[in-house]
């Protein structure tokens, strides 16, 4: 293991979640909130020691990295990103819990939205500003960033391709453009475009500057933070509409968008990850109007509450306009359902990914044909290229390890003696980095009754879920630390 | 620029490694998708999976934005209607393909306009060149060459025989009576910038920039037999064999090949009529020696298989060959021939992948940029080529009045046909070739940046 070059790393990571913590101080300041502002303070004076320890020790790191280092890498700059991304909520007496801090900023990095606050409106304005921006920093990646500001030709650039594989969502994580720094900036240049038209439309609705931006970073990453104790429900049926189609735009591959700027118009079309997620939106939308039929006043209203909700599960974000929990036991399962799939791979969104159901599916259907008639000479094709069996492979034993990873912690949480439901439902919102479960975790709700243990769980739960899984699981194996 | 390399083999990779490096966008084609992906994880490059000559693929590959296209893989015919194809696709491409076969040369050369091609590369007959360049001065590891043929820089190996044996640079040119530079000495596998105090020691490799025509003075005072060669034998009837044997029958040089397989001796006796074809083992020493191995000038391994080459050459020099030559075919068994304190070596795909880095350092000469650009002292230190023009800075100053970067050493100024070592009173001006060399690794990229 290179631990030098890991620690360089981990420092300029640590300098980039630095450099995004000035904002909010500013806001602190302009708003007057001192606790919120000595919180920030300490946190950033701790970091500049944490970096300058690192940058000491770190000198002159070899240069050799593979692929386990990049795993790793990721893997622990996320929990450092976040065993420091939550000091300001402690030091500001805000949450006066380490390991509730913990879990809301660990809720807020890897997108998922889930909060032990029972009063949102209670924290201070800066506080909430970076309650939400981690959502936006966590959603395209903070390695990702990293990779776009560095300058390439630097020394091992190869390197780099393991860290946006570890860091990226998907099965088959590949470059835009040959240089991985234009790649990461062009990801980011989508990613901040769309953020940018996602607060002028909150902006042309009547929302305020600051909750457009808040909203917007909930929204881009598809976290879920809301600044509302009642999340979204109190806005007007514009704004909800603009977050329901934003949400579903950013749950969409970002490949996708940099093929329209190209004018690959055809190609994004036939892409058959798309199609099934839109029509999954569309399909489950339909099932749950059918379904609801009389439970609101009016018909606009059960589609615009059907359509929030199914956009804001699949895409894991987690906003709420309605209590859901409260809607017959079909739609709530198919709401379950959705959980499950989450968005497209190469977005910001998270769960198992409609790229990986569709592998999944298609491997499926070949090994029940293969039975049929075992003879049969079958590959498995994707937007018509041949998937390679190693990509085939991984995508199954990823559905293994999701599943395992779901039953375990959901033994772990349910010591808690909360029901069924909501113990799954708590596990599942948590590792598909949604945000609402149902029942007493239901959008109403929050996750403040678990005790530490299970907080923890879903903690772990959140991160290997947003990293997915392999990352964190290599933190675990022995075989990373001993040479043998 | 864009550029797309097909055929991810050892040429491929090389490459991948100088052009992604020196910042150039690189996609990479080949069939073979798990060398893609190691590719892929050491370099900062995009890849294509598919066969490189058909038009869907290279559309994927960005075929229309491209700047340059190399064919590099192993088949002639694949090379060229990928070149072909990619020049239907995109008239303003540039195409580089490897042709080895040499019954395909005429015909590329009469119709290259046909095939759509900018150049063409044969690896094994530009081996063959370099070796006969190298057989032409006997004692040089290595030759350079810059400024059309007017300035070397040539690889002296310092034994403990040598007159140069600890002696500090600074008595050097007494010694070898002519005006020579050491711009850069190999010691123990690292690089050094030697100042003129430097003593050189036994083991050490050193390169020295000389004008061509001092090169047979530098030989004759540094003692080393300056015999010119007469007879030669190659091991091995690889196409590499072929060139050399027909260049140097032109010289009017005695060759022996040495080859086990009878029906390629055939052929190789049909095509060189004044080449002695031996049907054997070269690894056989009892043929070697009943061939003469004692009174031949010089022995080059040209086998297929590198530690066989290897094993020929140890035994060729324990033997007292004056010249043995080595050819290999990977680049990372370099270093343990170096341990062996064998003489020449020759890899046939770095050279083809430096021609080709030349002209891609070319196709982007601006004022100022680098003419051509090669790697010295096992590719620790560069030695590039500039052509001194209206923009270049501190023309027509003394060089003691200019200060250069640190790791930068001016070796050589050619005005016109003359070649000079400068020293602190020279100076260049509009119109001269310069060659400087660096040890900072593409730090430098033009002219100007060699100034403080």
């Amino acid at each position: 293991m290179n631990y030098k070059m890991m620690g360089r790393f981990i420092s300029q990571i640590l300098f980039i979640e630095a450099l995004f913590m000035i904002p909010a101080v500013g806001i602190g300041l302009y708003c007057g909130e001192t606790a919120a502002v000595k919180g920030f303070a300490l946190t950033l004076g701790l970091m500049s020691a944490i970096i300058a320890v690192l940058i000491m020790l770190c000198r002159g790191a070899p240069s050799a990295f593979y692929a386990k280092e990049g795993m790793v890498c990721v893997g622990v700059s996320w929990i450092v990103l976040s065993l420091l991304g939550c000091l300001p909520f402690y030091f500001s007496g805000e949450i006066p819990s380490y390991i509730d801090a913990f879990f809301e900023i660990v809720s807020g990095f890897t997108t998922t939205g889930s909060s032990i606050l029972t009063d949102v409106e209670a924290l201070s304005n800066s506080i909430l500003y970076w309650r939400s921006f981690s959502h936006w920093l966590g959603g395209m990646g903070v390695l990702v960033f990293l990779l776009a500001i560095t300058p390439s030709g630097a020394k091992g650039t190869g390197f780099t391709m393991h860290l946006l594989r570890a860091e990226s969502p998907g099965p088959n994580v590949g470059k835009l453009v040959p240089k991985m720094r234009k790649t990461a900036a062009i990801l980011y240049i989508i990613y901040i475009v769309m953020t940018i038209v996602n607060i002028i439309f909150l902006l042309a609705g009547g929302m305020s500057l600051f909750e457009s931006v808040c909203t917007a970073f909930g929204t881009a990453g598809t976290g879920g933070f809301g600044i509302k104790n009642d999340s979204m429900a109190s806005y007007s049926p514009y704004i909800q509409n603009v977050t329901t189609v934003f949400m579903a735009l950013f749950g969409i591959n970002f490949s996708c968008y940099y093929l329209l700027l190209l004018r690959q118009f055809k190609s994004v079309f036939k892409d058959e990850e798309l199609r099934l997620y839109l029509g999954l939106i569309f399909g489950s939308t339909a099932l749950i109007v059918l379904n609801l039929r009389g439970y609101y006043p009016t018909l606009e209203e059960t589609i615009r509450h059907a359509a929030f909700t199914v956009s804001t599960i699949i895409t894991t974000t987690g906003f709420a306009t309605t209590d859901f929990d409260l809607w017959p036991a079909f739609s709530k399962a198919i709401v379950m359902m959705l959980m499950l799939i989450g968005a497209c791979a190469g977005s910001t969104g998270g769960g198992f990914k409609c790229a990986r159901l569709l592998l999944v599916l298609k491997s499926l259907k070949r090994n029940i044909r293969q039975v049929i008639s075992p003879r049969k000479v079958q590959v498995v094709r994707n937007n018509g290229a041949i998937v390679d069996e190693k990509i085939l492979d991984n995508a199954n034993a990823y559905l293994a390890a999701y599943v395992i990873i779901i039953f375990v912690s959901f033994l772990l949480v349910s010591l808690d003696e909360f029901s069924i439901g909501t113990n799954f439902t708590a596990v599942l919102a948590c590792f598909n980095n949604i945000g609402p479960g149902l029942e007493a975790v239901g959008p109403t709700c929050n996750f403040s009754g678990y005790s530490v243990l299970s907080k923890l769980v879903l903690c772990f739960d959140m991160l290997a879920g947003r990293l997915e899984i392999f990352p964190i699981l290599a933190l675990l194996s022995r075989s990373t630390w001993t040479s043998k | 620029m864009n550029i797309i390399i097909a055929g991810d083999g050892q040429v491929g990779s090389t490459l991948t490694r100088l052009l992604s490096a020196e910042g150039h966008d690189v996609t990479l084609i080949d069939t073979n998708s798990r060398v893609l992906e190691s590719s892929q994880e050491s370099f900062d490059v995009m890849s294509v999976h598919g066969n490189c000559a058909s038009m869907e693929v290279l559309l994927q590959a960005g075929v229309k934005d491209a700047d340059l296209l190399i064919a590099a893989t192993n088949a002639d015919e694949i090379n060229l209607l990928c070149c072909t194809t990619a020049h239907g696709l995109n008239k303003k491409l540039h195409t580089i393909a490897r042709i080895r076969n040499p019954e395909y040369t005429e015909q590329i050369y009469t119709m290259q306009d046909v095939f759509g091609l900018s150049m063409v590369i044969n690896p094994e007959k530009q081996a063959a060149q370099e070796i006969e360049r190298l057989l032409k001065y006997p004692g040089f590891l290595k030759r350079d060459s810059f400024a059309k043929g007017r300035t070397e820089i040539v690889e002296l190996r310092v034994d403990a025989s040598s007159k140069l044996c600890n002696v500090a640079l600074i008595d050097m040119n007494s010694i070898v009576k002519c005006r020579v530079l050491v711009c850069a000495v190999l010691r123990g596998g690292n690089a050094i910038a030697p100042g003129g105090n430097f003593v050189l020691r036994e083991g050490d490799r050193i390169f020295v920039t000389a004008p061509t025509e001092n090169l047979a003075t530098l030989l004759r005072n540094l003692g080393i037999i300056t015999r010119r060669v007469r007879r030669v034998v190659l091991c091995g009837g690889g196409r590499v064999s072929f060139y050399v044997a027909s260049l140097l029958e032109k010289n009017g040089i005695a060759v022996q090949i040495i080859e086990h397989d009878y029906d390629r001796c055939m052929e190789l006796a049909e095509d060189l009529p004044d080449t002695n074809v031996i049907h054997g083992d070269s690894t056989d020493q009892s043929l070697l020696e009943s061939e003469g191995l004692a009174d031949t000038d010089a022995l080059v391994s040209l086998t297929g298989l590198d530690e066989l080459n290897m094993i020929i050459s140890l035994y060729g020099q324990s033997r007292g060959v004056p010249q043995v030559i080595t050819k290999l075919n990977r680049m990372e068994n370099r270093s343990m021939v170096d341990a062996l304190g064998l003489g020449s070596v020759i890899c046939p795909k770095e050279l083809c992948s430096n021609t080709i880095a030349r002209y891609v350092r070319a196709m982007q000469n601006q004022s100022g940029a680098a003419v051509s650009l090669h790697a010295i002292a096992d590719g620790q230190a560069e030695a590039i080529e500039f052509l001194v023009d209206e923009h270049t800075r501190n023309c027509n100053i003394p060089l003691k009045d200019i200060k250069l970067k640190p790791n930068v050493l001016l070796v050589s100024i050619t005005h016109g046909s003359k070649t000079e070592i400068p020293g602190g009173l020279s100076s260049f001006r509009k119109g001269d070739t310069i060659v400087v060399v660096t040890s900072g690794r593409g730090t430098i990229r033009q002219l100007n940046d060699i100034f403080a």
